[in-house]
């Protein structure tokens, strides 16, 4: 089987390949790609499709089964919104409302300049602070729409 | 077959050993509802509704579990009800209610299985979800892929994996979400699909459907009119319109399987371009005329012209009776051996080198031996888009664990699948294969008995391997000393183990070389004549098999009979009635020269575009416009037929009956579906009339079945071939009475040679004709689209032209960066003959140093550009290999 090295591909890890070529290896393998990239590009997984001789749309099939795996890039800021049930009851869903007219994205999609993408979640085990958002590693609690809207702007002077 | 008894609902059923639970229900009649299982699949278990309870052991999904022994099986409890009411209620709650407009109405196994447990309106409609509607996407020109209608049943994805090993689609996204799509969630048309359409096939809903949905009124068994693998197919029709085709499972070839071309290319029989009435030209333009005027005049001028100053050209397209009628004519009423077709453009060498070596020029073995090969060889073939059907068989084969070594110029789409890919620069072939023999004495890797017993000349062979050493044979072919030897102790160690190849190892000036070392390498592992292994030449016409079997070449009678040994000469006056000539007539790129030089001054030409087909086509026109008296019998109006002093509309292979004989020697029926369109006629007829206009017998042929008959009594390879034997039987010839049962494997007991022994042939390396130099950097080799055939005079006349509408140089992205080109610019290529323009496609599908072509596109006539330098044996132009150079526009 013949591997070709695209140019584009140089930067992705995978000095992984003697090990992992084997059943089993796929996720890893794609792990590994969106820790280069921030989400598995297309480029990224033909070549794993060529490494395991896995077809592309398999492949495409396992990435779109997990949410943690991205075929398109992320924003700068991910912003996770909880829905699980403490916050769907403290009205998550106006926060909701409100981010999505604010950013005029759906939950997944990124907004256009690339700085936010909006996520929702089951729980971001924090109940006590409902309703939450967390946006990359930072956590913000008992919000309302008025603290979102600031919340957004520090973000966007950053 | 072992056959085991068990009961289903207390009733005694006998199966086969290994038979599932549900297939032995299903053949004793008894219905099990089921969506995902199909017989040609590897049963998965998923749709979870053919439930059934063993006695004293539980529930079961009959369609993968094997039946046993003495086993008690019950289809209706109330918990297997249960079960499968719950099951089916939740894929029917999600489906559309729209039947009466759905496709699949009535044909439907959703319906099917709704109305088998009977369906509560009201509980449905409280578990009705708010309707979800997701795009439908009609991108491929023949089918629909409604996302609605889908039943997650998995058929799709498994035949596109397993069967057709394309592997287009896939179940996305998760739980409620879940749909089939394609890789990226792209239009299917943007996808790998290859629209073979065998998912369209299976889907048992209503969710892949084709574009085009009458219900034929009646259908008849017929075989495929593209390449040679000989497809069964059975065309639907309506009034006098073909409306559906479908592959016959009942055919030992393709068990139903068929490419886009067999499937969706039939647009062509009723397209409104067909020619309908004889045409003559009157001061440079068509008129209409009738068939009396027509041939009147066709006759007179015929008898004007003595023997040498006519040629026939016959058809590889059309029917084994027409192409003997057509050599009957030419030589039995005009007096000549000049009859020729277009074999002479592809697999002449074989037929000239294997004659040499086996004593007999057609594939050894046959097409179902693939499955149960060890190793397969495959040069100079690209097999996916030129006989489809036996790429399905041969990436199936690998699965199974046979070995597949690939040889060819460009990094065609069967080398993700091989073990070894060898890479050779076009027109090396001979340095190849004698660098991986020399590898196989060398190791001691040669199977010495069968040598020793069914070969001669092994001395002399082995000494002309001296010169093939590795250092050589590297720097010859460009492929690395490692490779050539893995792929020699694969082939040799991997048995049985078959060789294919087609017009890459032919279109050369060595083009008989060629196939002399492929017969070596056969030989010298004793890959012949045992099953599963053989030298298999894939012709690339439906008949081109059968057109050379009945003789339409000037230095054969039918069946191979050499016209210049007086028994046979004297054999066929008899029968014919007539005096012969015993003269070889001229081949058909000698017959071009011959017009040129007055010589021959009347063509009668049927079914043929050397126009586009021919090498250096621009000879060919100059030739053509020479001639004094020019017939063209043709369903379209081809580039070439534009020149004709007479065109006469045919038949096309829809509205005749006859036979067509595959690439593996198999002789197949085809039958007349629909009536002759408007006023055209079947070839046979139209020949068979200009024959009794010049007042000759032997001709009064009212049925192709009479005309077999007469072949059958002439032709000992065809002795026991019979319209009523292949009623009943598969026939690969030699079938030489009517008691014999055909030959699948050639040369089994002895070869057809006059010594009865297979026959090496020592070889020397002999470069290409036209190599590049400074003017012309680069080599020019031809290939093949899936989408197309031959000149295409038939697939650019319906959907695959939306599949590939154009030419497309590929070329390598070094070249293309060094010549500062783009993907998609235009550009000409220029050789020592001609200039065409064409867009390029910039892929490492081909190596540096080498672009290729189709010759499917009149806009940009490849063969203005190739080389008509000939083999000296077989007469076949180089239209493998010459040096261009690319300009932009």
């Amino acid at each position: 089987m013949m591997i070709k090295i695209n140019n584009e591909i140089k930067n992705f890890k995978i000095d992984l390949l003697t090990k992992w070529r084997e059943n089993g290896a796929l996720i890893p393998l794609l792990q590994s790609a969106q820790n280069s990239y921030g989400y598995i590009p297309e480029i990224a997984i033909h070549y794993i499709s060529e490494i395991l001789g896995v077809p592309s749309a398999e492949i495409y099939g396992v990435i779109t089964f997990y949410s943690q795996f991205h075929t398109k890039p992320l924003g700068k800021y991910v912003i996770k919104i909880c829905e699980g049930t403490a916050c769907y009851v403290n009205s998550a869903r106006q926060i909701l409302k409100m981010l999505k007219n604010e950013l005029r994205i759906s939950v997944g999609e990124t907004t256009d300049c690339g700085l936010f993408t909006l996520q929702s979640v089951a729980c971001l085990g924090c109940c006590s602070l409902s309703p939450v958002i967390m946006i990359n590693n930072k956590t913000y609690g008992r919000l309302t729409p008025e603290k979102v809207n600031t919340i957004l702007k520090q973000y966007r002077k950053d | 077959m072992d056959k085991i008894t068990f009961t289903i609902d207390g009733q005694k059923i006998t199966a086969d050993k290994g038979m599932t639970i549900l297939e032995a229900a299903l053949e004793n009649g008894i219905y099990i509802p089921h969506l995902c299982y199909h017989p040609d699949l590897e049963p998965v278990g998923v749709c979870r509704l053919c439930m059934v309870e063993i006695e004293q052991r539980g529930l079961f999904t009959s369609c993968n579990t094997p039946a046993e022994p003495e086993i008690a099986v019950r289809t209706e409890t109330p918990e297997i009800e249960k079960v499968r009411r719950v099951t089916a209620e939740l894929l029917i709650v999600n489906h559309p209610f729209d039947c009466l407009i759905c496709e699949k109405n009535t044909n439907c196994e959703l319906q099917k299985i709704a109305h088998f447990i009977g369906i509560d309106e009201e509980h449905i409609n409280k578990m009705r979800k708010p309707e979800r509607i997701l795009p439908i996407d009609t991108s491929n020109p023949f089918f629909i892929y409604d996302p609605n209608r889908c039943v997650l049943c998995g058929i799709c994805v498994r035949t596109c994996r397993n069967t057709v090993s394309i592997s287009t689609l896939d179940f996305m996204d998760r739980g409620y979400n879940s749909i089939v799509s394609t890789f990226g969630n792209k239009p299917i048309l943007e996808s790998r699909c290859v629209s073979c359409g065998e998912c369209v096939a299976r889907c048992p809903v209503g969710s892949l459907k084709p574009k085009e949905t009458p219900i034929p009124s009646r259908e008849i068994k017929t075989t495929c009119p593209y390449c040679g693998v000989g497809c069964g197919l059975i065309l639907g029709s309506r009034g006098d319109k073909i409306v559906s085709s479908r592959g016959d499972i009942e055919n030992p070839i393709n068990k139903g399987q068929l490419c886009v071309k067999g499937r969706f290319g039939h647009e062509f029989i009723n397209h409104p371009e067909r020619l309908t009435t004889p045409l003559t030209k009157k001061d440079g333009l068509f008129v209409e005329t009738s068939w009396d005027e027509a041939l009147e005049l066709i006759a007179d001028k015929f008898s004007h012209y003595n023997g040498d100053q006519f040629v026939a050209l016959s058809s590889a397209k059309c029917t084994n009776e027409e192409n003997y009628i057509m050599q009957k004519f030419t030589r039995a009423v005009m007096g000549t051996n000049t009859i020729d077709h277009c074999a002479r453009l592809c697999h002449a060498p074989s037929v000239a080198g294997l004659a040499q070596s086996f004593g007999s020029g057609a594939m050894t073995n046959s097409i179902n031996e693939i499955q149960y090969t060890k190793s397969i060889f495959a040069i100079g073939t690209n097999t996916t888009s030129a006989h489809p059907v036996i790429a399905y068989k041969i990436k199936n084969a690998v699965k199974e664990g046979s070995k597949l070594i690939v040889a060819n110029p460009k990094e065609i789409d069967l080398c993700e699948f091989a073990d070894i890919f060898l890479q050779h620069r076009p027109g090396t072939d001979v340095a190849l294969l004698m660098g991986i023999m020399k590898v196989i004495v060398d190791e001691n890797l040669y199977d010495r008995d069968f040598i020793n017993k069914r070969c001669e000349n092994f001395t002399d062979f082995k000494s002309s391997l001296d010169n093939f050493t590795l250092d050589f044979v590297e720097r010859i072919t460009g492929v690395h000393r490692d490779k050539i030897i893995q792929a020699a102790v694969t082939y040799a160690t991997h048995k049985p183990g078959m060789l294919f190849y087609a017009m890459g190892i032919t279109q050369h000036t060595h083009g008989t070389d060629n196939v002399l070392a492929t017969s070596n390498i056969a030989l010298l592992t004793g890959n012949i004549g045992k099953p599963s292994t053989g030298v298999n030449p894939l012709r690339g016409q439906n008949n081109v098999q059968g057109a050379c079997d009945l003789g339409a070449l000037p230095n054969v009678y039918p069946g191979y009979q050499k016209v210049d040994v007086p028994a046979i000469k004297q054999k066929f006056e008899k029968a014919w009635n007539c005096t012969l000539s015993e003269e070889p007539g001229l081949t058909h790129t000698e017959i071009f020269d011959s017009i040129l030089e007055g010589k021959i001054k009347v063509l009668y030409q049927m079914g043929e575009n050397p126009v586009i087909s021919e090498a250096n086509a621009s000879h060919v026109i100059k030739a053509i416009e020479q001639l004094e008296f020019f017939v063209a019998q043709d369903i379209f109006l081809t580039e070439t037929a534009r020149y004709a002093d007479v065109v006469l509309p045919a038949s096309s292979f829809a509205e005749k009956d006859g036979t067509f004989t595959n690439t593996e020697r198999r002789v197949q029926r085809v039958r007349k579906a629909i009536e002759p369109l408007g006023e055209s006629k079947p070839d046979w007829q139209i020949t068979c009339e200009i024959a009794k206009r010049m007042g000759k017998e032997g001709f009064d042929f009212t049925h192709p079945v009479q005309i077999m008959d007469e072949i059958a009594s002439l032709t000992p390879s065809y002795g026991g071939i019979s319209y009523e034997r292949l009623e009943y039987h598969d026939l690969q010839w030699p079938c030489p009475n009517d008691t014999h049962m055909g030959t699948p494997i050639l040369h089994s007991e002895s070869f057809a040679t006059a010594s009865g022994k297979g026959k090496f042939m020592p070889l020397t390396y002999k470069p290409s004709f036209e190599l590049p130099d400074d003017d012309y950097p680069l080599i020019l080799t031809t290939d093949r689209s899936l989408y197309h055939f031959h000149t295409a005079t038939m697939t650019r006349k319906g959907g695959l032209v939306k599949l590939r509408d154009r030419e497309l140089v590929e070329i390598n992205p070094q070249d293309a960066e060094e010549l500062g080109l783009t993907n998609a610019q235009l550009v000409k290529v220029i050789s020592r003959r001609g200039v065409v323009k064409s867009q390029i496609k910039i892929t490492d599908v081909s190596q540096k140093g080498v672009i290729s072509m189709t010759f499917h596109f009149a806009e940009s006539p490849t063969n203005l550009l190739t080389n008509d330098a000939i083999d000296p044996v077989a007469k076949i132009p180089e239209t493998k290999v010459c040096a261009v150079r690319i300009e932009k526009v």
